[in-house]
């Protein structure tokens, strides 16, 4: 089998400098720069500082949450709390980390492109979501305590700056609009010729099908947080019942985008699953077209199933039926994800290095995540275990042990091409036996609180579930501990690791076939596509 | 693009057609239709919306690719309303 797919002259990276894209210096060539590369970068550190803070809130809660009773801070504070930890790391963190950073770096390398479509629109983007979280920090006058949810009736009279804080998040989703535009075009018109849709890497299947729930699912919510300020502030009345409105109506028009937009969140990372897998597997993927086309199949049926968040709201008895039957088709595409990669790598020459761990981690994890899900979209078993820490446990194993070990599978695979140097694999792997032991201490413990009858959400709890939140809480400090070593190998890597050569890991795609870092202009002439990505036989020594 | 348009009497017509929809939803707003009452004002909506889409910006002439783009938004606003009703007409 060959192992190229492309014609033409090589290296593609022809008389870069060696430091590439990053030649430029200073605050101005970044905070004005229209590079594709150097705006992911900017997102991503952005993306990762809010990691770092929404994670702070989430040591806090555990670490109140070891005794029952009011102690550290009181009741309230701890509503403010869950709300920024879950508002911050969901819209600050989680949707826009990978499409946004890590898409916004690959897209145009893995196509062949020079830049994305509008690089002037990808600026702004970053700047309108910076807006939005100078907004949401304004917000922090009168603190949120609803919840990331933003539920009617509480939201429309608490005395929290609700509308604050939705419009920096109505900015937020703008910029997220502006991104899955801008990919979508670039994906449709900027493929390097010979790039057919059916020889496009798997990240770009992904980002594409992640786009069109961007474009299509963020309005909704935009639309629905004005709605909830014109309650607000005009008194107009479209969620009190008292004025003819709703409450429910709210919850429906939320999850129409909050349902959607978790698979905003998953999908790019199940792209970079699929990229990592056949590298280290030195196997050609199995089943491309089943993986590529289950991508679209879940951002479609994503937007069929909102209805199951809303089971016990006391929504008509059919269509909680509709939905919960509905919500068994989004694991049919996924579960077809789950088996190809299992089929990639069977017989495959696999190796361990640090982004295969995180890769397998995410298989493993969410599976878990995902598998529970299915416990939860069963009207019955929902009723049972609705708004407990079993809720919490199932979308941790899917954020976390999905979204964020695809996220940090996808940083350990492309740190060389970011940066130019090679991360040390000896940081590397404790950072992640301590990440993976601390996350499972921490959230399987949850499983069991939830099916316990431990509700969410609030700061009391029976003496009884102590134990067990104990163990929780050590969890969170070994979890917090890999994150902290994993930080400091990224620190490391970035002013000591060795100069990486254009492709340490020996991969097909053509970003991997640039120089690292890759030059302004990505490639000195586009190449000419012949094959597909994923043209591995055997490992090459 | 001019030489392929409807031409300015076409582009007046549609107009014409458009305030002659306005006026017979607001005269449908005084009959007693029940539940109807909101479908026909929809239905009005929609072929007008539709006039402006297909002339004032020129779907008509566009390619199959735009038609995509244009027409998928439409299927998932009849999801969401179709949706919600699932929930309101059977509580």
């Amino acid at each position: 089998m060959r192992e190229t797919m492309w014609s033409g002259e090589r290296p593609l990276n022809g008389n870069a400098s060696p430091r590439g894209y990053l030649e430029e210096k200073g605050f101005w060539a970044w905070a004005y720069t229209l590079d594709h590369k150097r705006i992911g970068v900017m997102y991503l550190y952005t993306t990762l500082f809010f990691f770092l803070v929404g994670g702070v809130f989430a040591l806090l809660i555990r670490i109140k949450l070891m005794f029952p009773g009011q102690h550290i801070f009181t009741n309230q504070t701890y509503n403010v709390m869950f709300t920024m930890h879950g508002a911050l790391m969901i819209f600050l963190f989680i949707i826009p980390a990978i499409p946004s950073g890590l898409g916004n770096f690959f897209i145009p390398l893995q196509i062949g492109a020079r830049d994305v479509a509008f690089p002037r629109l990808n600026l702004m983007s970053y700047w309108v979501f910076v807006a939005g979280i100078v907004v949401i920090l304004f917000s922090l006058v009168r603190p949120m305590d609803t919840g990331w949810t933003f539920y009617t009736p509480y939201s429309a009279r608490t005395s929290a700056d609700v509308t604050v804080l939705s419009f920096g998040i109505f900015l937020i989703g703008m910029s997220s609009i502006l991104t899955g535009l801008n990919f979508l075009v670039t994906i449709h018109k900027l493929r390097a010729p010979g790039m057919t849709w059916h020889r496009m890497p798997l990240f770009i299947w992904s980002m594409y099908a992640t786009s069109i729930i961007q474009v299509l699912a963020t309005p909704v919510v935009g639309i629905t947080f004005l709605l909830l300020a014109m309650e607000r502030v005009l008194g107009v009345g479209f969620f009190d019942p008292a004025k003819g409105g709703d409450p429910i109506l709210f919850q429906h028009f939320f999850w129409f985008y909050s349902h959607p937009v978790v698979y905003v969140m998953i999908l790019p990372a199940m792209g970079i699953i699929s990229e990592v897998i056949p590298v280290f597997s030195r196997k050609p993927i199995f089943g491309y077209k089943a993986i590529a086309y289950s991508s679209v199949a879940i951002a479609l049926f994503g937007f069929f199933v909102w209805g199951h968040h809303m089971f016990v709201t006391g929504m008509s008895g059919t269509a909680a039926i509709i939905f919960s039957l509905l919500t068994y088709s989004v694991a049919i595409p996924t579960a077809i994800k789950v088996f190809n990669w299992l089929a990639t790598m069977y017989r495959g020459s696999i190796t361990f290095e640090s982004p295969m761990l995180y890769a397998l981690t995410f298989i493993f994890l969410f599976v878990v995540g995902g598998l529970t899900g299915m416990y939860l979209g069963a009207l019955g078993a929902d009723i049972h275990v609705h708004d407990t820490y079993f809720i919490v446990a199932h979308f941790h194993y899917t954020m976390v042990g999905g979204t964020v070990m695809g996220l940090l599978a996808g940083l350990h695979f492309w740190f060389p091409k970011m940066t130019g140097r090679m991360l040390g694999e000896k940081m590397a792997r404790p950072a992640w036996l301590l990440m993976f032991i601390g996350f499972n201490v921490t959230f399987f413990t949850q499983f069991i609180l939830g099916f316990e009858g431990m509700p969410r959400r609030y700061a009391e709890y029976p003496a009884q579930y102590q134990a067990l939140n104990i163990v929780s809480t050590v969890g969170s400090w070994v979890l917090a501990t890999g994150v902290l070593i994993m930080f400091a190998n990224f620190v490391r890597g970035l002013f000591r690791g060795a100069p990486a050569p254009p492709n340490p890991w020996k991969a097909l795609s053509l970003d991997w076939q640039t120089g690292s870092p890759p030059p302004t202009e990505n490639f000195r002439e586009i190449p000419t596509v012949t094959d597909w990505p994923y043209g591995y036989a055997g490992r090459q020594t | 693009m001019k030489e392929h348009g409807p031409g300015n009497v076409g582009y007046i017509a549609v107009w014409a057609a458009l305030v002659v929809l306005t006026a017979a939803t607001v005269a449908v707003s005084y009959v007693h239709l029940g539940m109807m009452n909101i479908v026909v004002a929809l239905l009005i909506a929609s072929v007008k919306a539709s006039l402006v889409a297909l002339f004032f910006m020129h779907l008509r002439r566009e390619s199959r690719l735009v038609w995509g783009f244009a027409l998928t938004p439409v299927f998932f606003l009849v999801l969401i309303i179709a949706g919600t009703l699932s929930d309101t007409l059977f509580r």
